[in-house]
């Protein structure tokens, strides 16, 4: 992977043009000009300029994730807002939110400022999510106003749910002053108890403790009923059951305020892959049952789900490479993105690419209130060309995150990131 | 001379394999009624019992079987020495392998732990009982007796009672059974079924009259003290009421059934004093099966093959 200065004349030659927002898929040339946007379609170029030949890839608006751990500041060790931004460039990701459930966590305007000032020095753009609680602890609100004024862009204390009702109204409540989402990791503690997997067929017999979809379900039911309630607005993350699918499905129907994520692990893996005990496979919530599998896929079908988002969550080998019970649960997963998604939702269910890629792209930006219209003249470039159809192994040398739990490796996936463009520079990934 | 190098578990394990360790166990039974019980079948042969977690009756089966066969033994009990000083799992089990054995007993606390094992070392793998996963030898032995009393275990109608959800022995019975043509029913609290029990190819029977009825042998369970008064039971005495097995209840039914016990027993709880020393009870005859089964196991994994450079 190769980082250079974007030349004064940049011309992306006799791709196909993907624009998300308009919705089309064009051959078309698009001429960069100082950084910004200065042309698209047909493209006269003048001689000076630096041609990059896009014949059979796709030209679009880069990636935007809003739900990554980049562990920075305290867990330097697993990854840092640089080694982040390298696994994302990879994947074709040129815009991250970066969840608080840091150490310490992201739960004041001063850790939103840091958080701020140290993306400043990053080659992709990073935006904060602020903790809902102080601490995390689901006790005391943060001070959310001023959180925003320093940059954050929205409220989590992801990693753990609010589990008291009370004050999950309350922070949807106090939210609604700001227009921005709240997003709440839903399971329900209790009914998760020690639960390691998702309680079915599979579980039983590895002899694994276990928690039911409604531990997810019930909990995004609360949720949702909570942002009827109050007028407030809330981002369902890393949906994984059927029930939660029906869930804000039903309820999306008569509530604008409501939008929801689904990660490509939940899409691309069921409980019967973690028959090998393989502990990059533990994540928070379970993969779940091919009947849950296929729900989503409907869910991202029918528009239930806005975004893709890959809760990328970095562990250190030592911790993963211990029991099934004591490993943390998250794996990475910017790197493998867009070759797992391409492949179970383009490939294999038929989505058409030009949804998928809206999932990827404008979506998001939608959610988290960012700018859309990547294309439009004028606009610092922000793009990714990737090959649709490549078909790759997915590899150890293929990470560039500081962690290397990803359940992917040895997978094959279909689509691959070859160019990213952000920030005035240009990132390509050399293939052998 | 079986196909799988370990023995991790009895799901998917196959059939002719079981068959060849209960008829092997058969000839050591006879071993052990000599008056010198001991073959040198595993002379030179280095087996450590690596017991993360303690289990006395296990441990104890399993050295005797390697002692009759005169292999070398060592124990290794990591609840007490290196896992609390912060060793990892990868670590033990490298210094093991380091040390030039030839198969590894091991007991641990976490579902999966042996076939992770199988990860870092070259070694056969035994698993002597993971979580609540498996517990394999176990499950040979329960069969072995069960073959032992009846003659055969095609078409036997076998009744699992009591805490079947925290249970490796039920699981690895369950699959063991289930391959060998044997019914099984599970009888315990609903809240101590596992869920999707079914699936498992057993029946679920919460009535213990009906099962005692049907059977024609009951495993008694152990029901752990500390799962009562919580949020899965009520009592002692409640659950004796409902699933005890008591002379009273036992003698209500006409048909004798044959009773087993994995041990240790909590007499007067899942089981009466006076059952458990009853004639109907194999409970004895499964601890002496288990050394023979043990032996059965340990001779065909580590003794079957001839060693390079043998001639
Ligand atoms: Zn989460």
């Amino acid at each position: 992977m190769k980082t250079t200065k974007l030349k004064k004349q940049v011309l992306l030659k006799g791709g196909m043009i993907l624009d998300p927002i308009n919705e089309f898929l064009k051959k078309g040339d698009v001429l960069i000009e100082n950084g910004t946007i200065k042309s698209t379609g047909k493209v006269t170029p003048s001689k000076s300029v630096d041609i990059i030949d896009c014949s059979g890839l796709i030209v679009t608006h880069g990636f935007c994730d809003i739900h990554v751990h980049f562990r920075e500041p305290g867990r330097e060790d697993k990854e840092t807002l640089d080694s982040g931004s390298m696994a994302a460039l990879a994947g074709g990701f040129t815009r991250v939110c970066v969840m608080p459930n840091t150490e310490p966590p992201l739960d004041s305007p001063e850790s939103i400022r840091y958080t701020i000032d140290r993306a400043e020095e990053c080659p992709i753009h990073i935006h904060p999510i602020g903790a809902i609680t102080k601490g995390q602890d689901g006790k005391e609100l943060t001070e959310m106003g001023v959180m925003l004024s320093e940059g954050a862009v929205a409220f989590s204390d992801d990693g753990l749910p609010v589990t008291d009702s009370g004050m999950m109204r309350n922070a949807l409540e106090y939210a609604t002053m700001f227009d921005v989402p709240v997003i709440n990791h839903a399971e329900d503690l209790c009914l998760k108890k020690d639960g390691v997997m998702h309680e079915g067929k599979v579980s039983t017999h590895l002899g694994l403790p276990a928690s039911p979809s409604i531990t997810e379900s019930n909990m995004v039911h609360r949720d949702l009923a909570l942002t009827e309630l109050t007028g407030g607005r809330l981002h369902v993350p890393h949906v994984s059951s059927a029930k939660s699918t029906d869930h804000i499905r039903q309820m999306k129907k008569s509530n604008k305020n409501i939008t929801a994520e689904v990660t490509p692990h939940h899409l691309f893996f069921t409980d019967e892959d973690l028959t090998s005990y393989n502990t990059n496979l533990k994540v928070a919530p379970p993969i779940r049952t091919r009947t849950d599998q296929e729900a989503l896929i409907h869910g991202v079908k029918d528009g239930t789900f806005d975004c893709i988002a890959t809760d990328h969550a970095p562990h250190t080998v030592e911790e993963k490479e211990g029991t099934f019970d004591l490993a943390p649960f998250g794996m990475i997963g910017l790197e493998s993105c867009l070759g797992a998604v391409n492949r179970v939702l383009v490939k294999e269910n038929k989505i058409d690419l030009t949804r998928l890629v809206q999932m990827l792209t404008v979506n998001p930006r939608r959610i988290m209130g960012f700018e859309t219209d990547l294309l439009a003249e004028g606009s610092p470039a922000e793009l990714v060309i990737f090959d649709p159809n490549k078909k790759w192994t997915f590899h150890k040398n293929d990470i560039r995150s500081r962690s290397q739990n990803s359940p992917y490796l040895g997978e094959e996936l279909i689509g691959r990131p070859l160019i990213t463009i952000v920030k005035g520079h240009i990132t390509s990934l050399e293939l052998d | 001379m079986l196909q799988q190098k370990h023995l991790l578990g009895l799901a998917g394990y196959p059939g002719e394999d079981i068959q060849t360790i209960i008829d092997t166990a058969f000839t050591f039974r006879e071993v052990l009624d000599r008056p010198i019980k001991k073959v040198p079948s595993l002379q030179g042969k280095t087996i450590v019992n690596l017991f993360f977690e303690n289990s006395t009756r296990t441990r104890i089966s399993f050295e005797l079987a390697q002692k009759r066969l005169s292999a070398d033994t060592v124990n290794f009990s990591a609840s007490t020495s290196s896992l609390k000083k912060g060793e990892t799992f990868k670590d033990t089990a490298q210094n093991i392998e380091a040390m030039k054995i030839d198969a590894v007993v091991m007991r641990h606390p976490t579902p999966g732990a042996p076939l992770h094992l199988t990860d870092h070392i070259d070694s056969i793998v035994i698993n002597a009982g993971d979580g609540t996963h498996e517990h394999p030898t176990q499950a040979i032995l329960d069969m072995t007796s069960l073959h032992e009393k009846f003659g055969y275990l095609k078409g036997l109608k076998v009744g699992i009672i009591g805490d079947i959800a925290h249970s490796r022995v039920a699981l690895s019975n369950i699959h063991g059974l289930k391959t060998m043509g044997a019914e099984v029913t599970l009888c315990g609290p609903s809240t101590l079924i596992p869920p999707f029990a079914e699936e498992l190819g057993v029946s679920v029977n919460y009535n213990v009259d009906e099962v005692i009825e049907w059977a024609d042998a009951l495993n008694v369970l152990r029901i752990q003290r500390e799962r009562m008064g919580g949020g899965l039971l009520p009592s002692v005495r409640e659950y004796r009421n409902l699933f005890g097995i008591t002379t009273d209840r036992l003698s209500m039914h006409k048909k004798e059934i044959v009773i087993m016990h994995p041990g240790p027993m909590n007499r007067g709880v899942e089981i009466d004093s006076s059952v458990a020393d009853s004639d109907q009870a194999i409970i004895l005859d499964q601890v002496l099966n288990g050394v023979a089964s043990r032996m059965a196991i340990l001779y065909l994994l580590l003794g079957g093959k001839q060693e390079e450079g043998d001639s």
